[in-house]
């Protein structure tokens, strides 16, 4: 029995080395090529070389594009996480009347294919307001209708975690609603907060399909790099940018993690996707 | 003073403190209102569309047909590319969850420690842009790409592999990359939560690992591996940007006809009812589905 065990954990471990493995290298193919000095994405190498990140750093164009999904990603990362504080104080606080319901309703966009969201959306901002409002605002706004869930999901178990007697020790203590919010409620949820800000902030920031097709002609960064896979001679500038917004999301999503944790009252929860 | 402003606040309180719930319900009304206003909305604004008929640019016939889903559903173009994006879906899912399955196992069994670890580890990957990891199949099954190339210089092949790429093996490979990283969470979810002691009590019993396994495991980790598989299904049927880079004219799927019935073509009614048409034929599929996988586990426990 306990040999079956071992052979059975090292099976696995082997497997889950593997796994990882498969999960990383395709994408490290990326910061690799980058560094390569040719203009051909192929093996073998042909030396170490920085020239397409200087390229990169030189290209006007892509500074606007950054611009735009750094206002498009923190706006939406405001707005998503404000209306992710009220919807996770109401589900946390209320047993609501057909609750589950309504939290399905806003969870819905999780789902529903993005292109049917993009286009719906295109529809009826085309059909009320025009071709004039496409741009940064239409990309904010889809942008925030697929981060409110996450922030949901984020915010409801920092409020669920929370130790509620907490709240009626500060109303019993003479606190008003208002106070007990900012001074109890408020920095118990903020590391919460900050996830959330965090994780919102990325998923904008490398969304493609909203700001692809709510776009005007001013691009955010991912469809600005869309823009120039087809030509073949920018590839290794688009490399380098890739790389770095890789390194960049990675750095804030652990940051996002290391928050969500930060006295966690429920230690084990790891369901960052499905809550 | 101020009495004549208060006095109809006052109610207002005095009236929410007796309904709590009313309370919750206008605490929740700005997410709830945005969501209705960005996607409620909007999704029947494009079902009124589908009954219409385009004349021209940006003008409609607006009588009300049901043409647009009559040509959804027969025309052969649409129909090849509904099984199309449905066969890469069906396999994309399947592939992805019998490949987490180990490794969420592993993780809820074996990781004694760093169980934490293991989790930010395998789903960092999913926060990071979808276009790069998309894009980074088009560098590795590219023509010049990474495995042509690199086989080439080894000298194992002649001539670059033309069938890696642009056909709907690619698009396959490529979601399951890119999906990986979704499965393993609630198939992990679902195995933390079996109660060991279940598990002692089978083996107690006489049950070999083996049966063990399908026995008591697999039923219990379902409702995991079913959420894994309808987060999976539902977003890669619809998939636009994995087709587009990988997929060539042979794996294009639902999204890019949508796309083209939308923009080049601009035909919107047909886009909208190709839309419409497939998220009801996903949403009756994935509902058989868990009816079927429910029924099936409820008779074997």
């Amino acid at each position: 029995m306990n040999r079956n065990m071992n052979l059975a954990a090292r099976i696995l471990g082997t497997y889950a080395v593997i796994y990882v493995a498969y999960l990383y290298l395709p994408v490290l193919f990326l910061p690799l090529f980058s560094f390569n000095d040719s203009i051909y994405i192929s093996f073998p190498l042909r030396g170490w070389t920085l020239k397409w990140y200087q390229t990169m750093l030189a290209n006007e164009a892509l500074h606007r594009a950054l611009a735009n999904s750094l206002k498009v990603g923190i706006t939406t990362a405001l707005i998503s996480t404000i209306l992710g504080i009220l919807g996770a104080r109401a589900v946390a606080q209320y047993r609501l009347p057909g609750q589950k319901q309504v939290v399905g309703v806003i969870m819905l966009p999780l789902v529903v294919p993005e292109i049917i969201l993009a286009m719906a959306l295109l529809i009826i901002i085309l059909q009320t307001v025009g071709s004039r409002a496409l741009g940064l605002m239409s990309i904010t706004a889809g942008h925030i209708l697929l981060c409110v869930p996450f922030a949901m999901v984020v915010l409801i178990s920092r409020f669920e975690g929370f130790d509620r007697f907490l709240e009626e020790a500060s109303h019993d203590l003479g606190e008003n609603a208002w106070w007990t919010f900012w001074r109890v409620t408020f920095p118990n949820v903020l590391p919460g907060i900050v996830a959330s800000l965090l994780l919102t902030f990325t998923i904008s920031f490398d969304e493609f399909i909203m700001a692809f097709f709510l776009g005007s002609t001013d691009p955010t960064l991912p469809v600005f790099m869309w823009n120039q896979l087809r030509f073949p001679k920018l590839l290794p500038g688009v490399l380098a940018l890739g790389a770095c917004i890789l390194i960049a999301s990675v750095f804030i999503v652990l940051l996002a993690e290391w928050f969500r944790r930060r006295n966690a009252f429920d230690g084990q929860t790891g369901d960052m996707i499905i809550g | 003073m101020n009495s004549a402003t208060s006095k109809p606040l006052d109610l207002l309180r005095i009236f929410l403190s007796r309904h709590p719930s009313l309370r919750g319900y206008l605490l929740l009304s700005p997410t709830l209102g945005l969501v209705a206003a960005l996607m409620c909305i909007p999704i029947l604004a494009m079902g009124v569309l589908s009954f219409w008929q385009q004349t021209g640019h940006m003008s409609f016939d607006m009588s009300g047909t049901l043409q647009n889903y009559i040509e959804a559903l027969t025309r052969d173009m649409y129909r090849v590319l509904f099984l199309r994006s449905l066969g890469i879906s069906g396999l994309t899912t399947l592939a992805t969850v019998v490949m987490a399955f180990p490794l969420a196992y592993f993780i809820a069994f074996y990781v004694k420690r760093h169980k934490m670890v293991w989790i930010i580890l395998v789903t960092l990957p999913f926060w990071t842009s979808y276009l790069l990891r998309v894009f980074a199949w088009k560098v590795i099954l590219g023509y010049n790409g990474a495995v042509n190339s690199g086989l080439m210089s080894l000298g194992v092949i002649d001539e670059p592999l033309t069938f890696l790429m642009y056909n709907p093996t690619a698009v396959v490979i490529t979601l399951t990359h890119a999906w990986a990283t979704v499965a393993i969470l609630p198939i992990y979810v679902s195995l933390e939560k079996i109660d060991r002691s279940v598990l002692e009590a089978a083996t107690d019993l006489g049950d070999n690992p083996f049966m063990r396994f399908v026995r008591v495991v697999l039923p219990l980790a379902l409702p995991g591996i079913l959420a894994a598989s309808v987060l999976i299904f539902i977003p890669t049927v619809g998939d636009y940007v994995t087709p587009s880079l990988v997929g060539g004219s042979d794996g294009y799927m639902i999204a890019n006809v949508i796309q083209f019935q939308f923009f080049r073509g601009s035909n919107w009614p047909s886009g909208a009812a190709i839309s419409l048409t497939s998220m009801t034929i996903v949403a009756a599929l994935v509902a058989v589905f868990i009816w079927s996988a429910r029924h099936l586990s409820g008779r074997n426990s």
